[in-house]
C-alpha cells in the first residue's frame, strides 16, 4: 500500500479524499468545542458562529460525497483503496451527524441563555465535550497513519463518555426532582448531553470503518455500550 | 490558419518534393520494365507472326495410273510412296513450258516443298478414286519461295548471295501471275512434329512433349512436394536433422538447372535405365527441379495459416492429422496449387537438364506417351534458333510466341484456381 | 507454499487439481511450483500481469502446451483423479472432456452450422443427421446464440459481428459436451455490450459446466469468478474466495496488482 499507483491522478483523487475527510473531521472538533465553549461562557454570538458553521461541515461532506462517488465510477477501486473510499465516505457521514448534533447544543445554548434558565453543574459535560473532541482528534491520527491501535483506543474512549453520560443523567434527574423550575434548563442539558454521547458513538463507528479500512476485517465483538441511561428511571422515593 | 498546417512552409514542402520525387521514381521503373517487356514482346511478334502463314502453290497434276500404280493393286502403302515427282513437275511445266533442261527442271521442282509428293501420296492413298483424274491441288511452296512470297528476299541482293535465282523468281512471278500461289493459315505447324524443311515443321511434338513431360513432372512434384511441406511444418518436431533438410532444400532451389540434367542422366538414364528422350525421364527430372521451389512455397503457405485455426481444432480434440487435413491443407491448398503452377511454368522453360537427358533429338513423330521420344517446347526453340536455314528464323520466334502463350495460360489458370479455391469468409 | 488445496476455502469440491506444477519453456521457467484446485461448477479466474504465466498454466489443464515443442510440463495435474500427463492418457479424449475457448474468437472458415458440428463428428457423439442438428441447435441455444442466427445457420462463421463469433467459439466448444471450458481471455477484443453478453453465459454455463478464465481485466474477474488466483512473475501469489481477493487480499503483490500499484 506505500506505493504509488500507476495512473498518478488516481493518487491525486485519494489524497484530496483524505484532506476532505481530516478537514471534516478538524471541523467538527472545533464546532464541538466552540459549542461547549459558548454554553460554557454564554456567548450566544459564538453559539451563532457554531449555526452557521454547520453549513461549512455540510458543503465539505457534499463534496466528499461527489469526489467518493467520481473515484468508484471512474478508478474503480480494489482492495485497500475500495475499503479506503468506502470507509471515508461512510466516515464522512458520520461527521456530517456529529456536525448536526454541535449546532443542536449551540441552538439549545442560546434557547437556555435568552430564558436564564438554570441548568445546575454543567462540568459533567464539559468533560464530555473535551473526551468526545479527543476522540475525535485521536481517531484523525488514527486515520492519517492508518494506525489500528488508536482507532481501538477510541473505541475504549467512547464508554468513558458513556459513563459521563450516566452520571449526568442521575444528577439532573436529581436537580429536576429537587426544584421543578430546573426542568426546562435540565432537560436541555440532558439532550445536549445526549447529543455529545451520540458524536463519542459516531467516533467510535468511525474507528470501526477505519479498523476495517486498514486490516480489511470488522473488529471481532460489539464494542460493550456504557449507556445506561436507557434503563434508569427517576426514583421519587429516595 | 496558422503557418505550420500549410503545406506551403519549407519543412512541408520539402516532404511533399520526397514525396513526389519517389513516386515519379517508381513510375520510371515500372514504365522501362514494360517498355522492354513491349520491345522483346514485339520484336518476338513480328518476327514469329509470318510463321503462322505459309506459302501454296497450285499446280494441275495428271494422276495417271501407269505412273502411281502400274500394278493396279490400290496397296496403301505403294499408294503412299508412289514417285510423285513427275507429275508434279509436269503439272508445274504446264504453266513454265521452257525449264525443260535437267537442272532447270530440278531448279523447277525445288520450287515445291520436299513434302509435296509425300502430301500427294497421303491424298491418293486417302482417296483412290483420283487416279486416272486430273485435278488442281495447293501444295507447299518451299521455304525460299515461301519467304520470297512473305518479301523476306530482297530481289536487289546481288544474285550470287541468295539461294534464290533471278529465275526462280521470275518462275514465282508467272505461277502468281496465274493465280497458282496464294498464303493460307500453316496447320502443318500445329500438326506436324519436325522437319528438316521449315515449311513442314510443326510444334505439335514438342508441344505434347511438354504436356506430357509437365504431366510426370505435376504428378510427382505435387504429391511429394506438398507432403514434404505438410510434414516438414506441422508434424517434424525441430531438429538439427530438419534444419539440415531445410538448409538443403533451400540450396537445391538455387542449383543450376542443368546440374538436376545430370542427376537425371546418371540415376534415371545409366542407373534405372529408363527410357531415354522421354517425357518420363524429362518429367522426372523437371520435377526434382520443381520440387525445392513447391516444397519451399507450400511451407511458407502453411506458415501463414494462422495458428488460431490449429489451436481451434486441437481445443476441441481433434488429432494433429484431422488438425492439419480438415482444415489447415484446405486453406493453404489454393496457395500450394499456385506455388505448384508457377514452378511448373519455370519447368515448362527449362531446357538445360532435358539437353542432358537426350530430349534433344530431331524428332518427327508425335508422341503418343510419356513412354515415346518426345522433345519439348524450350529445346524445339533451340533447335531451331540453331539451325542454318533461314525459314526457321520465323519458326522460332512463332514458337516462342506458343511457349509464352502457354505461360500466360498456367499462369492465368494459376489465378483462376486461386480466386475459385480460396473461401470467401 | 502450501500445497494443499489452495482453495479450500470456497467450499466446493474440486474436479482439477494442480499440484507442485512447474512448466519450462526452453531453459526458461514460466510456473513455478504451483497449485491450486479448480471446484465444481464454479468459475475460477486467472489473473495477473501479461507474462506471469496465467495463460501458459491454462494451457496446462487440455495439455495445449503440448503443441508447443520446447515447452515442458512437470509436476502433477489431476482431472477427475487421473493425472492426465500420465502416457496412457489420450490427449485427444482429454481435449473432449476439457473444451478450450481462445482469446480471438477463431471460428473455422466454415458455415455456422459447420462449425458446431466439427467437434461432435470427429467424436462421432451424433448418430444420424438428425441427431447431429439436435446438437447443433442444444449448443448453440446453450451459447446464447441461437436465436441470432437461427435462419443463417449456413452461412460462414465469420461473417458474425465479434461477440457472435466468440459465442459461437463457446457453442462449438459446448458441443462436444465437455466438464470444463478454459477460456484465454475470451473478451479481450469485444465491445462491453458483447463482454456483458459473454459474462451473462458464463454465469449461466456454471450450473453445467466448470469454468476456467484467464483475463486481464480485474473487474472481470471480480464481475463472474466465484475463485480468484493471482499470478506474478510464474507464482501462484494468492487464490481464494473472489470477494475476499478483491476486498481484503492477504498478500502485499496482490494488493498492490490489483489496486493499480507499482508492484
Amino acid at each position: 500500500m506505500s506505493e504509488e499507483h500507476i495512473v498518478s491522478s488516481f493518487d491525486e483523487d485519494m489524497s484530496r479524499l483524505r484532506d476532505l475527510f481530516l478537514e471534516m473531521g478538524r471541523s467538527v472538533s472545533a464546532q464541538l468545542q466552540a459549542a461547549t465553549r459558548a454554553l460554557r461562557k454564554e456567548d450566544r454570538s459564538l453559539a451563532k458562529q457554531v449555526i452557521a458553521g454547520d453549513k461549512q461541515l455540510n458543503k465539505l461532506e457534499a463534496d466528499l460525497n461527489d469526489l467518493s462517488i467520481k473515484i468508484l465510477a471512474l478508478r474503480q477501486p480494489f482492495a485497500g483503496d475500495l475499503r479506503k473510499v468506502v470507509a471515508t465516505l461512510k466516515g464522512a457521514g458520520h461527521f456530517e451527524r456529529m456536525g448536526d448534533l454541535a449546532r443542536n447544543i449551540a441552538q439549545r445554548t442560546n434557547t437556555i441563555t435568552k430564558a436564564e434558565a438554570e441548568t445546575g453543574s454543567i462540568d459533567t459535560l464539559i468533560r464530555m465535550s473535551e473526551t468526545v473532541q479527543v476522540m475525535t482528534n485521536s481517531i484523525l491520527t488514527a486515520y492519517e497513519r492508518s494506525d489500528i491501535e488508536i482507532a481501538e483506543e477510541v473505541r475504549a474512549q467512547d464508554e468513558t463518555v458513556d459513563r459521563l453520560h450516566n452520571s449526568l443523567f442521575r444528577e439532573m434527574l436529581t436537580y429536576m426532582m429537587e426544584d421543578p423550575r430546573n426542568i426546562s434548563g435540565c432537560m436541555h442539558v440532558m439532550f445536549m448531553a445526549k447529543n455529545i454521547e451520540r458524536m463519542g458513538d459516531n467516533v467510535a463507528d468511525i474507528a470501526k470503518e477505519l479498523i476495517y479500512m486498514v486490516s480489511g476485517e470488522w473488529p471481532e465483538g460489539g464494542r460493550v455500550k456504557k449507556d445506561k441511561t436507557s434503563r434508569m428511571i427517576a426514583d421519587l422515593d429516595a | 490558419m496558422p503557418d505550420y498546417l500549410l503545406s506551403t512552409s519549407p519543412a512541408m514542402a520539402k516532404r511533399h518534393a520526397r514525396h513526389t520525387r519517389f513516386q515519379w521514381y517508381g513510375r520510371i521503373a515500372i514504365a522501362i520494365s514494360i517498355s522492354f517487356m513491349l520491345l522483346m514482346f514485339t520484336a518476338i511478334f513480328f518476327r514469329g507472326i509470318g510463321a503462322f502463314q505459309k506459302t501454296m502453290i497450285a499446280v494441275d497434276v495428271q494422276f495417271t495410273e501407269s505412273q502411281i500404280d502400274p500394278s493396279g493393286t490400290r496397296d496403301e502403302n505403294s499408294l503412299k510412296q508412289a514417285n510423285y515427282k513427275p507429275i508434279l513437275l509436269q503439272g508445274l511445266q504446264q504453266v513454265i513450258p521452257g525449264a525443260t533442261e535437267r537442272r532447270d527442271r530440278n531448279n523447277l521442282y525445288k520450287l515445291l516443298s520436299n513434302g509435296a509428293t509425300f502430301d500427294l501420296g497421303e491424298r491418293v492413298a486417302r482417296k483412290p478414286e483420283l487416279i486416272g483424274t486430273s485435278q488442281r491441288v495447293w501444295v507447299a511452296a518451299s521455304s525460299e519461295v515461301d519467304l520470297y512470297v512473305k518479301g523476306k528476299i530482297d530481289p536487289d541482293v546481288p544474285e550470287d548471295l541468295r539461294r534464290l535465282k533471278d529465275r526462280d523468281i521470275a518462275w514465282i512471278e508467272t505461277l502468281r501471275a496465274s493465280g497458282q500461289v496464294k498464303k493460307q493459315f500453316n496447320k502443318t505447324f500445329f500438326t506436324s512434329g519436325d522437319s528438316r524443311a521449315p515449311e513442314m515443321a510443326g510444334i505439335l511434338s514438342a508441344a505434347l512433349g511438354s504436356f506430357f513431360s509437365l504431366l510426370i513432372c505435376f504428378l510427382i512434384a505435387f504429391p511429394l512436394g506438398i507432403l514434404t511441406a505438410v510434414y516438414l511444418e506441422e508434424y517434424a518436431r525441430k531438429s538439427r536433422l530438419t534444419d539440415l533438410i531445410e538448409v538443403n532444400i533451400n540450396n537445391l532451389a538455387a542449383v543450376p538447372s542443368i546440374v538436376f540434367g545430370l542427376l537425371g542422366l546418371a540415376i534415371f538414364l545409366n542407373f534405372f535405365n529408363l527410357p531415354r528422350s522421354t517425357p518420363l525421364v524429362g518429367g522426372m527430372v523437371l520435377a526434382l527441379m520443381t520440387l525445392p521451389t513447391i516444397i519451399i512455397a507450400s511451407r511458407s503457405i502453411l506458415r501463414s495459416i494462422p495458428q488460431a485455426t490449429r489451436d481451434a481444432a486441437l481445443g476441441l480434440g481433434a488429432s494433429k492429422t484431422q488438425t492439419t487435413f480438415h482444415h489447415v491443407v484446405p486453406l493453404a491448398m489454393p496457395g500450394m496449387l499456385t506455388g505448384t503452377i508457377l514452378g511448373m511454368a519455370r519447368a515448362l522453360g527449362e531446357t538445360a537438364p532435358l539437353l542432358m537427358i537426350g530430349m534433344v533429338a530431331f524428332i518427327v513423330d508425335v508422341p503418343k506417351g510419356v513412354t515415346d521420344v518426345a522433345t519439348a517446347l524450350p529445346v524445339q526453340i533451340f533447335l531451331w534458333a540453331d539451325s542454318p536455314e533461314k525459314g526457321f528464323v520465323e519458326l522460332t520466334s512463332a514458337a516462342i510466341m506458343v511457349l509464352l502463350v502457354f505461360l500466360i495460360l498456367m499462369n492465368v489458370f494459376a489465378v483462376y484456381l486461386r480466386k475459385k479455391l480460396e473461401r470467401r469468409w | 507454499m502450501n500445497t494443499d488445496a489452495l482453495s479450500a476455502e470456497t467450499g466446493a469440491k474440486p474436479i482439477m487439481t494442480a499440484r507442485n506444477v512447474d512448466v519450462f519453456y526452453g531453459k526458461k521457467q514460466a510456473i513455478d511450483n504451483v497449485s491450486l484446485d479448480i471446484p465444481e461448477n464454479q468459475i475460477t479466474a486467472l489473473i495477473g500481469p501479461s507474462g506471469c504465466g496465467k495463460s501458459t498454466f491454462l494451457r496446462c489443464f487440455n495439455r495445449m502446451n503440448d503443441t508447443i515443442q520446447i515447452c515442458r510440463v512437470k509436476g502433477d495435474i489431476k482431472f477427475a483423479g487421473q493425472d492426465i500427463y500420465d502416457p496412457k492418457v489420450d490427449v485427444v479424449a482429454l481435449r473432449s472432456r476439457i473444451g478450450m475457448v481462445f482469446q480471438k474468437a477463431n471460428p473455422f472458415p466454415k458455415s455456422i452450422f459447420e462449425n458446431v458440428a466439427y467437434g461432435p463428428k470427429i467424436h462421432s457423439l451424433a448418430e444420424s443427421k438428425d441427431h447431429l442438428e439436435d446438437i447443433v441447435i442444444t449448443s448453440l441455444k446453450r451459447a446464447g446464440l441461437y436465436d441470432e442466427v437461427s435462419d443463417r445457420l449456413d452461412e460462414p462463421g465469420t461473417s458474425l459481428s465479434g461477440g457472435q463469433q466468440q459465442r459461437l467459439c463457446i457453442a462449438r466448444a459446448i458441443a462436444v459436451d465437455p466438464q470444463i471450458i478454459l477460456m484465454d481471455e475470451p473478451c479481450s477484443a469485444l465491445d462491453p455490450i458483447a463482454t456483458a453478453i459473454i459474462e451473462e453465459l458464463m454465469d449461466s454455463m456454471k450450473e453445467k459446466y466448470t469454468i476456467v478464465i484467464v483475463t486481464h481485466s480485474m473487474q472481470q474477474a471480480a464481475r463472474v469468478s466465484q475463485q480468484t488466483a493471482f499470478f506474478h512473475l510464474g507464482e501462484l501469489v494468492e487464490s481464494g474466495d473472489t470477494q475476499a481477493i478483491f476486498t481484503n487480499p492477504e498478500k502485499e503483490r496482490t494488493q498492490n496488482y490489483i489496486s493499480g500499484r507499482i508492484g
